[in-house]
């Protein structure tokens, strides 16, 4: 069978598998919808967590970020699995013995205020929205590699599938699905990696491998990898580039981020006890290091296979996943000294970032492109971060079942997460807009109606993001992390922590938080992008690390405005007392 | 022990917990990451190994840490109240 008919047979098997399931978990009630009844096993939940957390930039863009950042990458690595921690110590505990259905529905219980839920919806929407933006373009980026279909009908395709089971289901829908669909992104993820530490290495288990010998050599892996680096130009792999302070708060914003984000949050509420809870975020971090200690290695081998295959090789004898790439956009070439051979070198081989490739093709049959030629350089590549895991199979010179795996693997990590963000956007509209705000008076049935409703409209307006990718994407995740660090995480810590906070404290908290950590990223990011770099940080900290000190500027208002107003009344004392016990 | 006593020693474990948290990363994987490279197991530089490897395996090791003694703090509780009853 050709590659692309394996393809089809993959990704179509496993749809059907997840509709399968949808029809099998249909959700009856509002209990079923938001929180899967509360009946789901701790390590079935630690797996949908795990599905849920891991994107399609988890699955497809981080092992290619890695592999370029070297050790720098670490930054991803710690920052989006220690969070787990601080979820499961700090927060998720006594959020399911609080034992409601939503984010804001803790924040607007627990600050005895509509305003507090309604900032606290606000935020969620925001953080969500920014991150199906992304998921929806990996689905396209999968389909159209892949499946060889347009990126708009992979879109849609991939909506009807996230619409059948988020709709139906709910979150009990979702919560098998993405145990389903775990395992397939995680089968996806090792068979290659397992395949290519064979390859280099010898070495079976990617994680050991990616520190074992060459095959017939004495040379480590990683010696070989820091001298091809210097060789061309770069900083040694294995060393670290960026300021201590940086790495320092981008990591910790991305832990605090994580732990605030409200999908990962909301999977949480879904256990039947507090020690499953517990049980839980471990089981969930398990799954999540299998993939995450994967992703290092994947990222030191695909570097070391991707410069091989192409270095002062003639364009004309260049492997077929070299053009294949470059036929979707992700690649580009320009013969700067005209030798007929891809010098692949340090700096940027052309201006104005993304390739804007004519009609025409080059003398030696490349794709032409129009931006100007950079003068201070010999690199002659441009290549896109994200293919790096999508075309490692190809690039290895794998079986044609394998690529096929992973084209499935990619659209699972996409669509578990973004019906997890689906599911928390409509849950915060129906329950906390509707039902607790604005329609007080709508019953259960009308309630899970609204829900089915907001799922549908945000499955469309994701799908839009996904047609009409908005530029500024790869931007914005830092928004989302930050946003979740500054406002969510201290709002629910505090909430749980310090007795004594009042609604005034936390919704000045948050906003406050809110407004610093976005007025810093869209100053740096889009009324400044000259202005980004290190001289102009506030205390040399990027946009990326912002959200931490965010956090901090949550606190120190909150604190403060608390103590200037009125305790919180007793109920919400009793109530804080009784959450803090098992 | 008494509702109070719990919290305190759930308190005092998160303490614990939270500092060797953050030796992992901020400690081995950050501040004295190149220091460890200096050292290496195998074809890994040892604070590289940490940044990528290590830190993880510490972080899963830490939350069952934490399930296993506050499993144990919650039963002294429960059984407290058996006695009572």
């Amino acid at each position: 069978m050709s590659a692309q008919a394996l393809t089809y047979l993959f990704v179509g098997l496993s749809f059907t598998l997840y509709i399968g399931i949808a029809i099998w978990s249909r959700a009856e009630s509002t209990n079923d919808f938001y929180v899967a009844g509360k009946g789901v096993n701790p390590v079935a939940n630690g797996m949908a967590t795990a599905a849920d957390w891991m994107s399609a930039s988890s699955f497809i863009s981080m092992a290619g970020l890695i592999s370029f950042l070297g050790k720098d990458g670490a930054v991803y690595l710690m920052g989006w699995t220690g969070g787990y921690v601080l979820l499961a110590l700090l927060l998720a505990p006594y959020l399911r013995k609080f034992g409601q259905y939503t984010v804001p529905d803790f924040i607007g219980t627990r600050y005895y205020s509509k305003t507090a839920r309604l900032v606290a919806v606000l935020c969620l929407i925001f953080i969500s929205f920014t991150y199906v933006a992304g998921q929806m373009r990996g689905v396209g980026i999968v389909f159209s590699r892949f499946l060889e279909v347009e990126i708009n009908i992979g879109v849609i395709i991939g909506m009807i599938v996230v619409f059948f089971y988020a709709v139906l289901g709910g979150m009990k829908g979702i919560t098998y699905t993405q145990v389903a669909q775990y395992c397939v992104m995680i089968f996806a993820y090792l068979v290659p990696a397992i395949f290519i530490s064979i390859l280099i290495t010898g070495n079976p288990i990617p994680q050991l491998g990616f520190g074992d010998t060459l095959v017939n050599s004495s040379t480590y892996l990683l010696d070989k990898l820091d001298q091809l680096s210097i060789d061309l130009g770069f900083n040694a792999y294995t060393e670290s580039t960026k300021s201590n302070i940086d790495i320092f708060c981008i990591t910790a914003a991305l832990m605090f981020g994580t732990a605030g984000l409200p999908h990962v949050i909301v999977r949480f509420f879904t256990v039947p006890k507090v020690s499953d809870a517990r049980k839980s975020a471990g089981y969930a971090l398990i799954c999540i290091a299998i993939l995450y200690t994967t992703a290092p290695a994947v990222a030191a081998f695909s570097r070391v296979n991707f410069i091989e295959s192409i270095q002062e090789k003639s364009y004309l004898d260049s492997p077929d996943w070299f053009k294949n790439w470059e036929n979707i956009g992700l690649i580009a070439w320009k013969d700067k000294n005209e030798d007929g051979l891809i010098n692949y070198s340090v700096g940027k081989a052309f201006e104005e970032g993304r390739p804007d490739y004519l009609d025409s093709r080059g003398p030696q049959g490349e794709r032409e492109i129009k931006n100007p030629i950079t003068k201070n350089n010999d690199n002659e590549v441009y290549i896109d971060q994200d293919i790096m895991v999508l075309a490692n199979p190809e690039i290895a010179k794998l079986p044609a079942w394998v690529m096929a795996l992973v084209a499935a693997g990619g659209l699972a990590a996409a669509l578990s997460t973004a019906a997890g963000l689906l599911l928390v956007i409509s849950s915060s509209i129906s329950h906390d807009l509707l039902k607790k705000t604005f329609m007080p008076k709508i019953n259960e049935k009308q309630e899970l109606f609204y829900a089915r409703c907001s799922a549908a409209i945000a499955i469309f307006i994701a799908g839009l993001f996904g047609i009409y990718p908005p530029g500024f994407v790869a931007q914005v995740v830092a928004f989302a992390f930050g946003l979740a660090a500054s406002t969510i995480f201290p709002a629910i810590f505090l909430g749980i922590f310090f007795k004594r906070l009042n609604k005034e404290g936390a919704i000045f908290g948050m906003l406050g938080g809110l407004l610093f950590t976005s007025s810093y990223i869209i100053f740096f990011k889009f009324i400044s992008p000259e202005l980004n770099n290190p001289e102009n940080w506030l205390f040399g900290i990027s946009p990326e690390g912002i959200g931490f000190l965010g956090m901090f500027v949550n606190f120190v208002i909150a604190v403060f405005v608390s103590a200037l107003t009125a305790k919180p009344p007793i109920e919400v004392e009793q109530m804080v007392d009784k959450i803090r016990l098992p | 022990m008494t509702d109070k006593e719990y919290w305190k020693a759930n308190i005092r474990l998160l303490i614990i917990l939270l500092s060797i948290w953050f030796m992992i990363w901020f400690g081995f994987g950050i501040i004295l990451s190149d220091f460890l490279d200096e050292f290496s197991i195998g074809g890994f530089k040892l604070g590289f190994w940490f940044a990528q490897q290590g830190s993880i395996y510490g972080f899963v090791i830490l939350i069952f840490v934490y399930v296993f003694a506050m499993n144990r703090i919650e039963k002294k509780l429960k059984d407290n109240k058996e006695d009572k009853n």
